[in-house]
């Protein structure tokens, strides 16, 4: 069976499109391919910074036969049927049709038309074209004299050569004959740019590999990427020193090669003074150049791992000091850098409005750069405001969370001042990657308090499901500020996440606030420091609304020579109402919406870790949350996170979660679980008949007591003693406990369905053991609706 | 013998030798692009940013003619100066600029061969194309490439153009900048840019990079970060743009002409260089707020795409 071979040899592609363009290339031919019946064994592409290859093993010499009847019209039809139908069929005469009978309809002509297969060197020579003119490169380009002319070929930089070739592999292969815009095909390729730089002819991809191998291509990416990461280990190794590995560093590299030669070249001992976090961030993204730790202390050493392109003639001693005069311009660059952010701007002046705004101390260097951003007025969102309004803000809410983490109220408000302060920083400008961490380095040098520049850094984390949670109280208080303003930002600005949209990461946003709180057990009622994240935003939106009369009014008053006016209007009851509904309906808006929200995260989180995610629902209602907000907003509860019994606790709703899981898991959770169902069952049922609350109320106990069976009985004095001790337990957060209450009720609960009719011929019983159950349904909600419990 | 034949070509005087004296790169770079055909043009008298503002670039670029041309441009970047206290960055340096159009199919070639001309050993070196795409905002311009590396350090800038002043390049001109003091402290082996030998002699007669730029690097990045008047550069900028557009007014052709040209592109596009550099000082200067910075970068983009629309309506833009 016969392969295809084909190489698209352009200038230097892009190394982040590489193996994309090799997929796409592989998939855009085959597909095309098998459209056409053509089915193949295998396939592989292969890229290299100056080729796009493939290679399509085990194809038909051409396509299957298809032979097809067409029908025409009755002997004897006019002339013009005739004419058409021998025009569709190809026929030259009647003689080549066939004339088949049918006992209805009578006799009529049939063509038979016998297509022999397209060769498939005749459908590659159609398809290649096609797919290169169409190639999906995320950027392409025109050029040279073609390009004078609107719909030249575009690649995705200067394509030179086309090499196709089709051919079984004892025979000789045939050159697929195509052209796009002036480019040929042939079965000549290139080596080496500089080091075999002539033609090469190619019959197929075993003479193809191999010639390239000897003209110093490795075709193959993941080859070049072994060879380099074998190769730099090695000669780490060899200084007894770790590579510290990066596999899009690694990727990225094996792309710019075809040829990888791994050398070792050094920098300055004077340049470890400069955080190795920025050393390696410049090595990398200018360089391109891999690092290397010291075993035993884990700092970075001054050596560096490059890749070159050539085997040069003096065994690469140029082009290691060449590197290593780069990298010593960029460290001292960084070095630059590092010295200008310690010391002061100039122009302190300019910045004393901000300072005091802020509450900075313009003698410091970091303070120096908040109040520089301020003064910028670099805007965070155009509908959120500025960088300093935010970090007011973020301050602000740090201060009121504080308490309740277990933090120093001052220190956390300082912490969130100094939080974004490194972003005006040259380094961060440099590296943007290096935000949060530049912070704290300067943090630390002007003397800030160990957990002040600790929370300077760690307030961005947890970044990522797996990203490590902070653990000191100011780090979580700044944390949860800077998350909560985010999220009851955009919340008030209606841009929530849709689908997969979600530009701002408020997911990641409420999972990291859900992962602080969980894991550092915060009993923190969300709905209040929503609210209180809320207001200053909502407020600010409010005044923009209803502010802007001020001109107006003053206006208007200047004309009327009132000046008395504005204030009047001012403080005039629509003004003051407009105002106060929107902040308060915001509030209780983004509180539903974003617990809510906030609940859905929780059951991903939960799903993603293998736990029972179901059970999220059964212990949080969000109409039960939405009416305790309702309460509160219209002033009937005092005391919200009473109503809400820890639903807006993203902490206590995951330990609700377990505790009843681990119930589940018992005898006594399984059994009770099943009562309850066939209670509610049975509870439905009749209230179907009776009406809804028919059977609220408490059960007559003198009735059990003087006709009841001992079960029922029984029964009714486990759920006296049983609930209130799990509403107690509820309320004390004791959920294990709760489970416990409610696991004394089961064996009242078995006994009963097994010797109790409910539907007690007299009515007198019926009702009242219905009532009883209807008690046992109250009890089970006090822990969890069972209902929303699978299973 | 006279002079001449002293320093044949082989062995060049040492004051011309591109690998020992700034001016011997620079005139082999010059003589190189002359001989592949290339008009060798000098600096435009006017501050710009890069070489690619010179209208040899940014207007020959546009419009259906072909254009080769090769010129030296002194380039400024108030926001580099370090005070002459940083090996590697500086306020003025120059660039080398090279225009083909339409870009011919081997220009990596000539690339190559021009790094050989200068002395870099191919055998020795190693030379990498790395994606690089250039978009410059305030003149409407893209298009895709590459830095040049030559072990590990970028010595130039390789730029099919795609788009410039807004209109899209038909044929496509290929752009070449090389980083002069990039490439010259290269090839001598020099670690800190005023440390370069500028006319390639020795002892009392060796002229150095610092000797010449030393004190102009202090001078103007005191000028560019601290004494530059805010208050009248913000009023020339506004002059700039209002005469700019002035001119682009004024050379309108008139309605009905048997020969629509416009009559001012050239004079209105030095307005349009001239607001850009001052921008460039005002930002400098750090009086630019981020959200004016946008607004100011589209105000310049706006002029030279105008002034794009203009040249296309001339002679030189291939107005028939």
């Amino acid at each position: 069976m016969p392969d295809l071979l084909l190489e698209l040899f352009s200038e230097e592609i892009p190394a982040r499109m590489q193996r994309k363009a090799g997929e796409d290339l592989k998939k855009l031919v085959t597909d095309a391919l098998v459209e056409r019946g053509l089915v193949y064994e295998g396939a592989k592409a292969f890229v290299t910074p100056r080729r796009l290859a493939l290679h399509v093993a085990g194809l038909p010499v051409r396509g299957r036969d298809v032979r097809e009847e067409r029908k025409g019209p009755r002997v004897g039809a006019p002339e013009a049927a005739v004419q058409g139908f021998l025009k569709a069929a190809g026929l030259s005469s009647l003689d080549q049709a066939t004339i088949v009978s049918d006992p209805k309809k009578g006799d009529s002509y049939v063509a038979i038309i016998e297509k022999p297969g397209q060769e498939t060197i005749q459908a590659i020579a159609e398809i290649v074209p096609a797919v290169i003119r169409s190639f999906p490169w995320p950027k392409s380009m025109r050029w040279g004299k073609a390009s004078a002319a609107g719909a030249s070929l575009r690649w995705v930089r200067p394509l030179h050569s086309i090499l196709c070739t089709f051919g079984a592999e004892t025979e000789d292969t045939e050159i697929v004959p195509f052209e796009v815009d002036g480019i040929v095909s042939g079965n000549v390729t290139y080596g080496h740019r500089f080091h075999a730089p002539g033609p090469i002819t190619v019959k197929r991809l075993d003479d193809y590999v191999t010639s390239l191998e000897k003209a110093k291509v490795v075709l193959d990416a993941d080859r070049r990427k072994e060879t380099i990461l074998t190769d730099a280990r090695n000669l780490a190794f060899a200084q007894g020193l770790d590579l510290v590995e990066d596999e899009g560093l690694l990727e990225e590299v094996a792309g710019l090669v075809e040829w990888p030669v791994v050398l070792m070249g050094s920098f300055e001992e004077r340049f470890l003074d400069i955080p190795g976090e920025a050393i390696r961030a410049t090595i990398r993204a200018n360089q391109k150049c891999f690092v290397l730790r010291d075993p035993a202390t884990g700092n970075l050493t001054n050596r560096f791992i490059l890749v070159s392109n050539l085997v040069a003639s003096d065994g690469g001693v140029a082009i290691t000091a060449g590197n290593g005069r780069v990298v010593r311009a960029r460290l001292s660059d960084a070095a630059y850098f590092w010295q200008t952010d310690r010391g002061s701007l100039p122009d302190l002046d300019t910045l004393k409005d901000s300072a005091g705004k802020l509450g900075l101390d313009l003698a410091k260097p970091l303070d120096q750069r908040m109040a520089k951003l301020d003064k910028l007025g670099v805007v965070f969102h155009a509908k959120l405001g500025t960088q300093g309004e935010r970090v007011q803000r973020i301050a602000a809410l740090a201060k009121e969370l504080a308490p309740i983490v277990g933090a120093d109220p001052d220190k956390a408000e300082r912490a969130a001042k100094l939080a974004k302060a490194d972003l005006p920083t040259e380094m961060v400008g440099e590296f943007p990657e290096l935000q949060g961490l530049m912070g704290r380095k300067y943090a630390e040098l002007q003397g800030e308090d160990a957990s002040v520049a600790a929370a300077v850094e760690e307030h961005y984390k947890p970044l990522g499901p797996s990203d490590r949670v902070p653990t000191d109280p100011v780090s979580v208080a700044v944390a949860l500020a800077d998350k909560l303003d985010t999220l009851v930002g955009f919340w008030a600005i209606d841009e929530k996440p849709t689908g997969s949209k979600d530009p701002y990461a408020l997911r990641r946003a409420a999972l990291g606030v859900i992962r602080l709180v969980v894991e550092n057990e915060i009993r923190i009622g969300l709905a209040k420091f929503i609210e209180l994240a809320a207001v200053p935003i909502l407020s600010a939106e409010a005044e923009k609304f209803f502010a802007p009369s001020r001109e107006q009014v003053a206006e208007v008053s200047s004309m009327l020579d009132q000046p008395e006016m504005v204030e009047a209007f001012e403080n005039s009851s629509p003004m003051v109402e407009g105002w106060s509904d929107h902040v308060f309906h915001g509030v209780l808006r983004i509180q539903m919406q974003l617990l809510e929200f906030m609940h859905e995260r929780i059951e991903t989180q939960l799903k993603a870790q293998n736990h029972r995610y179901d059970l999220v629902r059964a212990v949080v209602s969000t109409s039960a949350v939405n009416e305790a907000l309702l309460d509160e907003f219209g002033g009937l509860a005092e005391d919200v996170a009473g109503k809400l019994s820890g639903q807006d606790n993203p902490y206590l709703i995951t330990r609700r979660v377990a505790a009843l899981g681990r119930f589940l898991d018992t005898e006594d959770g399984k059994n009770l679980l099943a009562g309850y169902k066939r209670a509610a069952n049975i509870l439905k049922a009749e209230e179907k008949k009776d009406g809804e609350g028919a059977f609220a109320g408490s059960p007559d106990l003198h009735l059990i007591a003087d006709a009841g069976l001992i079960e029922e009985k029984a029964l009714a004095v486990a759920l006296a003693q049983a609930t209130p001790k799990a509403e107690a337990a509820v309320a004390a957060e004791d959920y294990e406990g709760a489970m416990a209450a409610l696991a004394e009720i089961r064996p009242a609960v078995d006994a009963f369905f097994d010797k109790v009719t409910v539907n007690d011929p007299d009515p007198a019983q019926r009702a009242n053991r219905l009532k009883l159950l209807n008690q046992l349904r109250q009890a089970t909600r006090a822990v969890a609706d069972f209902d929303r419990i699978a299973g | 013998m006279s002079a001449l034949a002293q320093h044949s070509p082989a062995t060049p005087s040492p004051a011309l030798d591109p690998t020992r004296s700034f001016q011997g790169l620079l005139l082999t770079l010059q003589r190189f692009w002359a001989e592949r055909g290339c008009v060798v043009l000098q600096p435009y008298d006017m501050e710009v940013g890069a070489g690619t503002f010179h209208p040899a670039t940014t207007l020959r670029a546009l419009g259906p003619k072909p254009w080769k041309a090769a010129y030296v441009q002194p380039s400024r970047r108030p926001k580099d100066g370090r005070y002459g206290e940083n090996p590697n960055r500086l306020q003025h340096y120059y660039q080398f600029q090279v225009i083909l159009k339409p870009s011919p199919p081997n220009l990596q070639e000539l690339y190559l061969d021009s790094l050989r001309a200068i002395g870099v050993d191919l055998g020795l070196h190693d030379v990498r194309f790395v994606e690089d795409d250039w978009e410059s905002p305030t003149l409407g311009a893209w298009g895709l490439g590459w830095e040049c590396w030559c072990d590990g350090m970028e010595v130039s800038q390789f730029t099919y153009f795609q788009q410039v002043a807004g209109v899209e390049c038909a044929p496509v001109a290929g752009e070449l900048t090389y980083g002069l003091e990039r490439l010259a402290m290269y090839v001598q082996g020099v670690e800190n840019v005023y440390d370069l030998n500028f006319n390639g002699l020795d002892g009392e007669d060796r002229i150095s990079y610092g000797d010449v730029f030393l004190q102009a690097e202090q001078e103007y990045s005191r000028h560019n970060f601290e004494h530059a008047n805010t208050e009248m550069l913000f009023r020339h900028f506004s002059d700039a743009e209002a005469e700019c557009k002035a001119l682009l007014a004024a050379g309108e052709p008139a309605a009905g002409a048997n020969q629509p040209r416009h009559e001012l592109a050239l004079p209105a596009y030095d307005q349009c260089i001239k607001a850009s550099h001052i921008f460039n000082l005002l930002d400098a200067r750090g009086v630019i707020s981020v959200t004016e910075r946008q607004s100011y970068i589209l105000r310049v983009r706006e002029l030279a795409k105008a002034c794009g629309a203009a040249w296309l309506k001339t002679a030189g833009g291939g107005a028939i």
